[in-house]
């Protein structure tokens, strides 16, 4: 494995963590907007509670991988940013109104509780940057994009606004909607909200699952590159998905909380893990390899180096951000 | 990509200097049981739940506006300088995380680990500062590569990028120039607040910490100014020439104080001329020669009229800011009352120190032109292809005027409720004993 590799896989574990964890905050947003019935001020107030402390560190994950992608992999970066130019810069405003609307929500006289305008800016946004998102991993994946002569030749609109894009757009909401919902339930513990939020992380559960299945059905003849990934190297992981899957479905219509937020984490990094081995040793297939996209050999070094150190720093960090606001309560002062 | 980044500095300046301040509002409360302080980090805390918040997804936008309108830039220079901005990225966790924990572990930490979570946070928000100019100061002076004769880059040493030239003077710079405006801005709010009879302590001591730290950044930041100007001088000549007006390489060169340049006729007009300056601030001596726009071909000249507009904006407002700052606690030390007729100034100073700052930022932006990255990369030939470049901006416009019109607004309809909260609590008690103030 060479060092390139190596940058290519931890960015790919920032994109993991950024899936599980700002995904989740996406799905935050949308149940803020379904929300409903007589407790619908509650459950507003509950996706609140669990995302104020902990959103804007999520949200790092996205900048983080965008940095290290233009620092190790200046040329995919670029052919990226040409290619996906139009869904990443409404991913972009959808970004902006959802971390904007959220914290003038927040802070603002009415809080979470009741519906509001802000309120709305917040939920319709964090539907539209991770559809945005969505379809541009599409493109990317399904081989959508091409370079000839180290330029771009596929135009602006390949791939994202093909059916499968959309398809897959769709997915990544679902999937947002279906972690935060699984999130919530463990928070909301032993309370009226977790019932209503064990539905609707079903409801999400079965969606994302129906997408899911038409989107690796579909592979074959809409995302070749994609479907020789994931029935290639990725077959295992694959496979594994397929089990565990139904199986996490399961687990959170049980009423087992804390198992089901495991077995649903684990469903999207099996599924996003399964891609990336798969697509190894590509970047952007069929085009961009990982070797022939890559910086120069020290700059894969420094940056494995301050990766090294700053990861010295963030992970205890990150530690105590999740034992304070998601483990069981410290003892001061409550 | 100059309006994300105008606007995101506004944030990004602040989120340098909030923390610093809330730190030692904090500190002095836990020293001293002082509970103004208290109430005063508490505030600063809130306020800056928005501002960071703003700040963060402005950011987001300029790393990715930096492909998207950038593309050739950055697939030429992103192994150099994208180190320091995965640094900044470690750093910018650092200071979302530890600001989650300060924003919303009031009740769920004790007041000292409380305290503590605020440190991470003023490092963190001035180490992203250093990062993030770092990569400036490399289109600036741009080093730690070589290019084979097409212009295919041979080789890279990413830390030489990184502390590149420039970073010397130009780090320094931002980071001291991040707390005057900090400070200043403080300052004005309480200011206001006095002036409209709101003169208790908490406002008293809110405008001397804010006033406190601006005057003490200001003294540097005229220090590491003038060290800036001096590596301009050596490294870029044309930018120098035009910050200054110079259109003809002279020995012995005046500085221009204002006045406005002519292209047409290739001299600075209604400008104040001090002869010989410039060679002696420059070089130490009155005779020194100093290169004017002339000793460069047309294609390379900056806009003197832009560069030396912002820089004499710079200079003039860091000046008068400067003074304002010394004849306020000269006053202040012989009478110990807060001088009242100094306070609209300082409301003013507020604003005009953000502008000051902005005004540097075209100095150095403007002044770089018409290079992206100097003397290698051409603006013109970086930018994107993509289409809808006109609508991106006009869209982007439009947000952040939102945003900022929002900010605002919520900010001040925070305080009006802070303040409702305030009285209400000091009335409980007093009264029985008679109205309260």
């Amino acid at each position: 494995m060479s060092e390139a590799d190596a940058v290519a896989g931890l960015l790919w574990l920032a994109l993991t963590a950024y899936a599980v964890l700002a995904g989740a905050d996406f799905g935050g947003g949308v149940l803020d907007l379904l929300s409903s019935g007589p407790r619908a001020a509650d459950q507003r107030t509950a996706v609140a509670a669990a995302m104020g402390p902990v959103w804007e560190a999520n949200h790092v994950w996205l900048i983080f991988m965008i940095t290290g992608l233009f620092t190790a992999f200046p040329r995919a970066f670029g052919i990226l940013a040409l290619a996906l130019y139009l869904p990443f810069t409404i991913a972009l405003v959808g970004i902006v109104l959802r971390g904007a609307a959220f914290a003038f929500r927040g802070h603002g006289a009415l809080g979470a509780g009741p519906l509001s305008r802000w309120g709305l800016v917040f939920g319709s946004a964090s539907v539209i940057a991770p559809f945005f998102l969505g379809t541009a991993a599409a493109a990317a994946a399904s081989g959508a994009i091409r370079v000839q002569g180290g330029r771009l030749s596929s135009g602006f609109v390949s791939g994202w606004t093909a059916p499968y894009g959309l398809l897959i757009g769709a997915f990544a909401v679902s999937i947002g909607v279906y972690l935060g919902a699984t999130y919530l339930t463990v928070e909301n513990e032993g309370g009226a909200l977790e019932g209503d939020f064990r539905r609707r992380a079903v409801l999400a559960g079965a969606v994302s699952g129906v997408l899911g299945l038409a989107g690796l059905l579909l592979a074959p003849s809409q995302a070749p590159p994609l479907a020789h990934a994931l029935f290639g190297r990725g077959l295992p992981l694959l496979l594994l998905a397929l089990i565990n899957g139904p199986l996490a479905l399961w687990v959170v219509w049980g009423s087992r909380p804390r198992l089901a937020r495991i077995a649903v984490v684990g469903q999207v990094v099996l599924v996003l893990w399964a891609w990336a081995l798969g697509q190894w040793p590509y970047l952007i297939p069929p085009d961009l390899s990982i070797s022939a996209s890559a910086a120069p050999q020290a700059t894969l070094s420094a940056l494995l180096v301050v990766c090294g150190i700053g990861a010295l720093i963030l992970m205890p960090s990150l530690w105590l951000l999740f034992r304070v606001f998601k483990g069981p309560l410290l003892d001061a002062g409550t | 990509m100059g309006t994300s980044l105008g606007f995101h500095i506004v944030f990004a300046v602040l989120g340098v200097g909030m923390p610093a301040l809330m730190m030692v509002a904090e500190a002095i409360w836990l020293r001293t049981g002082d509970r103004v302080w208290l109430g005063l980090a508490r505030r600063w805390a809130k306020a800056f739940g928005i501002l960071f918040a703003v700040g963060a997804v402005s950011g987001t936008v300029l790393s990715f506006e930096l492909g998207l309108l950038w593309p050739r830039f950055m697939a030429f220079s992103g192994s150099m300088i994208g180190l320091p901005f995965s640094a900044e990225a470690f750093a910018f966790f650092t200071e979302a995380i530890f600001l989650g924990l300060y924003l919303y572990g009031w009740d769920r930490l004790s007041p000292l680990q409380h305290w503590l979570t605020s440190i991470p946070i003023a490092l963190s928000g001035a180490a992203s500062s250093l990062f993030v100019v770092m990569a400036n100061s490399w289109m600036n002076s741009p080093t730690g590569f070589t290019l084979g004769p097409q212009g295919q880059l041979l080789s890279v040493n990413p830390l030489a990028a990184a502390f590149n030239p420039s970073t010397w003077t130009e780090d320094p710079h931002m980071l001291v120039s991040a707390y005057v405006a900090t400070g200043f801005v403080v300052a004005a709010v309480y200011a206001a607040g006095i002036l409209r009879g709101r003169n208790d302590a908490h406002h008293r001591r809110a405008l001397l910490a804010g006033l406190a730290m601006a005057t003490l950044a200001i003294a540097l930041a005229g220090v590491t100014g003038d060290s800036s100007a001096r590596f301009i001088y050596a490294q870029q000549p044309a930018k120098f020439a035009a910050m200054e007006g110079l259109y003809h390489t002279e020995r012995g060169a005046p500085i221009h104080l204002g006045g406005i340049p002519l292209n047409s006729q290739q001299r600075v007009v209604f400008a104040i001329e001090i002869p010989r300056a410039l060679s002696l601030l420059a070089a130490f001596n009155p005779n020194a020669k100093v290169l004017g726009l002339d000793a460069f071909p047309a294609q390379n000249r900056p806009n003197p009229i832009l560069v030396h507009f912002s820089f004499d904006t710079m200079v003039g407002l860091g000046g008068l800011l400067g003074l304002l700052a010394l004849a306020f606690w000269l006053v202040y030390w012989r009478r110990r009352v807060l001088p009242r007729r100094l306070l609209p100034l300082l409301v003013i100073a507020g604003p005009a120190s953000v502008l000051t700052m902005e005004a540097g930022w075209c100095v150095t932006e403007f002044g770089r032109q018409p290079w992206i990255v100097y003397g290698i990369l051409r603006t013109s030939q970086a930018v994107t292809s993509a289409p809808g470049l006109g609508l991106t901006f006009a869209v982007f416009l439009a947000i952040y005027s939102g945003l900022a019109f929002t900010t605002a607004r919520l900010l001040l309809r925070l305080a009006a409720r802070e303040r409702a909260a305030q009285s209400a609590s000091a009335a409980a008690p007093t009264a029985a004993a008679g109205p309260p103030l």
